[in-house]
């Protein structure tokens, strides 16, 4: 081989080597290295997410309770952000060069090239006067969100609210992803799966300016978001609103329920809030303004939390209970002995009617005495032991003492006392019926919820079941269906004749402790209830049904530190029966009465 | 002398590079289209794109081609010192009237036609060197012919550097090739592989500080000085028993030693800024990817997420949307490796790989001398384009501008390539009617 040759065989060598190493260095860094491939992709694309709308939530009646409202996020990439105005742009968001300035760092700091909110839940109106200059600011572009709007301002505890998700919900459900809403109380926390809708996404191609080029293959990776479902609630916004009205400047609740359904037709606590106060950017600051800074705790859920002992309404469930025993009948009668338990003044009840419709305490202190010593047991504390025992079974049939099946979250089940509680507190054969007597009427340790004591109503309006109460009737154009238990109080429907009868008498007969609640035209059947107070001024209660043929709606009225149960729990019951089966009120000075009574007193609230 | 007439221009004709070569204009065609793409102007003849006129520049192309064909090829041989004179008249002449484009003051602009007078003296200088080594190379061995043959090398090369087009003038340096081929000494490249090496390690040592102790700094300088002077002694012991041994190796030493602190100057204080930069860049020393790495961070990007199969035919997203910058130019690679991946990679690098590995072959077939070292010149051109323009892509050679041949957009570079190729076509086509 010639040296030309050879020098031939150098150079074509040295071409070849050189395409191979070329080729080594493009296999390496697109098949190898895969980092290319995200690199461009984070610079070409800008992935958008969809927002979906959640949920509307509408009353009964298709009015609606829940709306959405649009708002913007500014979101900012702070690599793509170059040569912009910074003067002006602080103008039109209406921030100072500090906010500006830390605003930045913040998203910086998260990433330069991913985008992160620069200015959170701006008005539709605030971003139209942004938008039409938003070209002027690369690196900047606004998203859309939507916000919860209640219209009427009503029912703050039942909807409850939502707010961005926190670390805790991120690490828990990897659905979520920062900046996501999520429902924190109410329907909105219950329902969150069903109202949340899906986030849908959009893939946009973006050229070296942030200008958008188009949608990437043709929109083939697209997701389009998905709404959340509506739901329509058993909520009525008539009764609503107007039970709300009632208790302005009372404590308590108001919770009312269609018997044959247990669709929950209002549920008040008192004082409320304006749900609109915690939308959007002044959630933090209001929500903090309502939880420390007002001594009547308007964020506090009464109709479910609150527990008070039921007073002279559980000689209800005395009645039916000892008349399913068979210790009393509806014929029995005893003497009004005040020296067994205090008494109001009213002549003797001959029989289990007019115990009922007079409220007679040492009434229900014999009727008890009968259910609890029933000579089960020799030793007169195992018999009382035995007594309350199978007592407890019987009134735990009627929801009490235990958590109703509510489509709320925070729902207290009060308490029914048993052996175990009074073995603790006196020990065990320590204590007998004489111990426990309060009981007969509705105190000592007995607590139930006002929503426990609409259900009793309820149940009574049945004749012995009820349904679980609760908010939401239907899921729209979802395949879930919701259903609800049926329970039975196991007590014959025929027991509750008398008592169905002795509290329509409650109401229209003279005599009745609850004259307040009578309406014309309207068969109402009530029972009033005072509830000891040792703090303060007695408690008012007052459960009623109506009509008494069909009953359409139960119902439960507490107004704390009210006094007597017929002089306010009784007329605000009324005129919630009467606005929800008529639509009208009837007798307006009842109805303006309530309306300007003001039960919180400022001695009340504020120590002088 | 023995003659057969010719039956047409297009007996002979090595067919196999003209289809390399309509493979590669149509690739380049279409990679120009796709990075330039954009829905308004899908018109293939939209004159106001850049696909557009390249599409002219391919027709006119064409034109000059058949052209070539059409003369004779005693032309070439003939008008060798002329077109190559002219050219560095040209060239003179450029840097006093020329206008300025990119820094570089290369360009005749005349209305709306303008002419790079470096990309006719690549084919003068091919020429004139085939030329005179035809006449002169079986004196090779003189000193005073290696003197003339690198003369005609370097006088377009230092016009150019004074432009100043580093890209261009690497062009030349290119042609040493075909002096190697002649017979000057391989140890040429060697020395240069060695100077390169010398100026890396110099640009890192520069940095380098070892601490041993809080007191106790060695600067990297210090430690290559000492690692060259043990090394030095060490050659010397093993050619100890030549003579003059140790001349040679203290010779080396100091020359290395020299060189090495050069280095310094040079770098600091001839190359520009940019070069700085770009240099800093490619070596890892310096990484900026928004400032001096901004092109082959971005180059790189548009390659690598090609992947294996690429992301097809238009649907290249960073040479489209201008994250690439001089996607149709200088990064047109760029277009080939985003939208047909490493297979269309592949089919790039081998087709070049093979065409220039074919002239070269072909050239040695050759009887006429003229026609085989004008073919050295024409396979070491499109090597150094082919080898600085993807290097540069896929960052293993300094950001250069230099064309991608019959790739990058443009007039000059595609007309330079073409007459280059033709040139050679032609030559080869008479290869049965010439005597030696």
């Amino acid at each position: 081989m010639s040296s030309h040759d050879q020098r031939k065989i150098v150079i074509i060598g040295a071409f070849i080597v050189v395409g191979l190493i070329f080729l080594f260095r493009l296999f390496q860094i697109q098949v190898i290295d895969k980092s290319y491939v995200s690199s461009a992709d984070n610079q070409a694309l800008r992935f958008v997410t969809k927002y979906p709308s959640r949920g509307i939530v509408y009353d009964r009646n298709g009015d609606i309770l829940i709306l959405n409202q649009a708002a913007y996020d500014l979101m900012v990439v702070p690599g793509q952000v170059e040569n912009i105005d910074t003067n002006s742009l602080c103008h039109l968001l209406e921030i100072g060069m500090d906010e500006f300035i830390s605003s930045m760092e913040r998203a910086r700091n998260y990433s330069s090239y991913r985008a992160s909110i620069f200015k959170k839940q701006m008005t539709a109106s605030e971003y139209a006067r942004l938008a039409e200059r938003l070209y002027q600011y690369p690196g900047f572009y606004g998203q859309k969100r939507s916000l919860r709007i209640y219209p009427d301002s009503v029912a703050a505890h039942v909807l409850g609210y939502i707010g961005e998700v926190n670390q805790g919900h991120l690490e828990r459900d990897t659905f979520y992803r920062s900046g996501d809403f999520i429902g924190i109380s109410g329907i909105e926390k219950q329902y969150e799966q069903v109202l949340r809708g899906l986030r849908g996404r959009e893939v946009l191609m973006v050229d070296v300016h942030n200008t958008v080029q188009g949608k990437f293959e043709s929109g083939d990776l697209d997701v389009e978001a998905q709404a959340g479902f509506n739901l329509e609630s058993s909520i009525d916004l008539k009764i609503q609103k107007y039970g709300e009205q009632l208790m302005r400047n009372k404590k308590g609740s108001i919770v009312a329920i269609e018997p044959k359904t247990g669709e929950v037709l209002c549920l008040i606590s008192s004082p409320s809030y304006d749900p609109n106060l915690l939308v959007g950017v002044k959630r933090a600051k209001n929500y903090t303004l309502l939880s420390s800074n007002d001594s009547l705790d308007p964020l506090f859920n009464r109709a479910l939390m609150a527990k008070y002992p039921p007073g002279s309404i559980f000689k209800l469930i005395q009645s039916l209970i000892a008349v399913d025993e068979g210790v009393i009948n509806e014929n029995t009668g005893f003497t009004c002995n005040k020296r067994l338990v205090g008494c109001h003044n009213h002549p003797s009840a001959q029989n289990l009617r007019e115990a009922i419709q007079m409220s007679c305490n040492p009434y229900y202190y014999q009727v008890f005495k009968r259910l609890i010593n029933a000579g089960r047991a020799k030793s007169y504390f195992e018999d009382s032991a035995l007594g309350l025992e199978n007592w407890e079974r019987q009134v735990k049939m009627f929801g009490l003492g235990k958590r109703l099946a509510l489509d709320l979250p925070s729902l207290k089940s009060g308490n029914v006392p048993n052996v175990e509680l009074y073995d603790r507190i006196y020990g065990h054969r320590r204590w007998a019926f004489s111990t426990i007597y309060s009981l007969s009427i509705g105190q000592g340790e007995l607590e139930v919820v006002p929503l426990q004591m609409a259900n009793l109503a309820a149940t009574i309006a049945n004749k012995g079941y009820y349904i679980d109460p609760h908010l939401i009737r239907n899921i729209q154009k979802s395949d879930s269906i919701l259903s609800w238990e049926k329970y039975k109080t196991g007590i014959d429907k025929d027991h509750f004749e008398p008592i169905i009868e002795a509290m329509n008498w409650v109401v229209e007969k003279p005599g009745g402790t609850a004259r307040k609640a009578r309406i014309d035209g309207i068969a109402v059947c009530g029972k009033t209830g005072t509830a000891e107070n040792p703090h303060g001024k007695d408690h008012s209660v007052f459960i009623a049904f109506a009509p008494m043929d069909d009953p359409k709606i139960a119902i439960a009225v507490y107004v704390e530190n009210s006094g007597f149960g017929g002089t306010w729990a009784a007329p605000i019951s009324s005129l919630l029966i009467e606005k929800y089966l008529t639509g009208a009120i009837s007798d307006t000075a009842k109805q303006n009465r309530i309306l300007r009574a003001d039960l919180i007193s400022l001695e009340d609230v504020y120590e002088n | 002398m023995f003659m057969r007439t010719r039956q047409n221009i297009f007996q002979d004709i090595d067919w196999v590079m003209i289809l390399i070569y309509f493979t590669l204009i149509s690739f380049g065609w279409i990679s120009i289209y796709a990075a330039t793409f954009d829905e308004e102007h899908r018109e293939i003849l939209d004159m106001t794109q850049n696909h557009g006129k390249q599409m002219m520049w391919i027709g006119l192309g064409l034109i000059i081609a058949l052209t070539i064909l059409l003369l004779d090829h005693q032309f070439f041989e003939t008008f060798a010192y002329v077109i190559y004179g002219f050219s560095v008249f040209l060239l003179l002449t450029v840097l006093f009237a020329g206008s300025e484009i990119k820094g570089a003051q290369s360009w005749f602009v005349l209305g709306p036609v303008s002419f790079q007078p470096s990309e006719l003296a690549k084919y003068g200088t091919a020429l004139a060197l085939a030329k005179y080594l035809k006449t002169y190379g079986h004196k090779f061995k003189e000193l005073k012919t290696k003197f003339y043959a690198l003369g005609i090398i370097f006088l377009p090369a230092v016009f150019i550097m004074l432009q100043p087009d580093v890209g261009s003038m690497l062009v030349f340096v290119a042609l040493l090739i075909v002096l190697y081929r002649q017979g000057l000494s391989g140890g040429i490249f060697i020395l240069g592989f060695v100077a390169i090496f010398l100026f890396v390690i110099a640009l890192f040592m520069k940095r380098i500080t070892w601490e041993i102790t809080e007191e106790t700094v060695i600067q990297g300088s210090t430690i290559f000085l000492a690692i060259l002077t043990i090394s030095a002694g060490g050659f010397y012991y093993l050619f100890r028993k030549y003579k003059g041994s140790l001349i040679i190796v203290l010779g080396t030493l100091l020359a290395s030693i020299g060189y090495y602190f050069s280095v310094d100057f040079v770098f600091d204080n001839i190359l520009k800024p940019h070069h700085q930069n770009r240099i800093n860049e490619l070596l890892g020393i310096v990484s900026d990817p928004l400032g001096a790495g901004y092109n082959v961070h971005q180059s790189k990007i548009a390659i690598g997420s090609g992947g294996f199969t690429g992301k097809g035919f238009l649907q290249g997203t960073q040479t489209k949307f201008h994250f690439v910058p001089e996607q149709s130019t200088d990064f047109i690679f760029c277009s080939v490796g985003e939208e047909w991946g490493f297979i269309g990679s592949f089919v790039l690098v081998s087709l070049f790989v093979f065409l220039m590995s074919r002239i070269i072959w072909m050239a040695e077939k050759q009887r006429s001398v003229f026609t085989r070292i004008y073919g050295y010149c024409v396979a070491a051109i499109l090597f150094i384009h082919f080898s600085i323009n993807i290097g540069m892509a896929i960052g293993l050679a300094p950001v250069i501008g230099i064309p991608l041949p019959f790739f990058s957009y443009g007039g000059s570079s595609l007309w330079t390539f073409t007459v280059l190729l033709f040139t050679f076509i032609k030559l080869d086509s008479e290869r049965k009617f010439v005597l030696r």
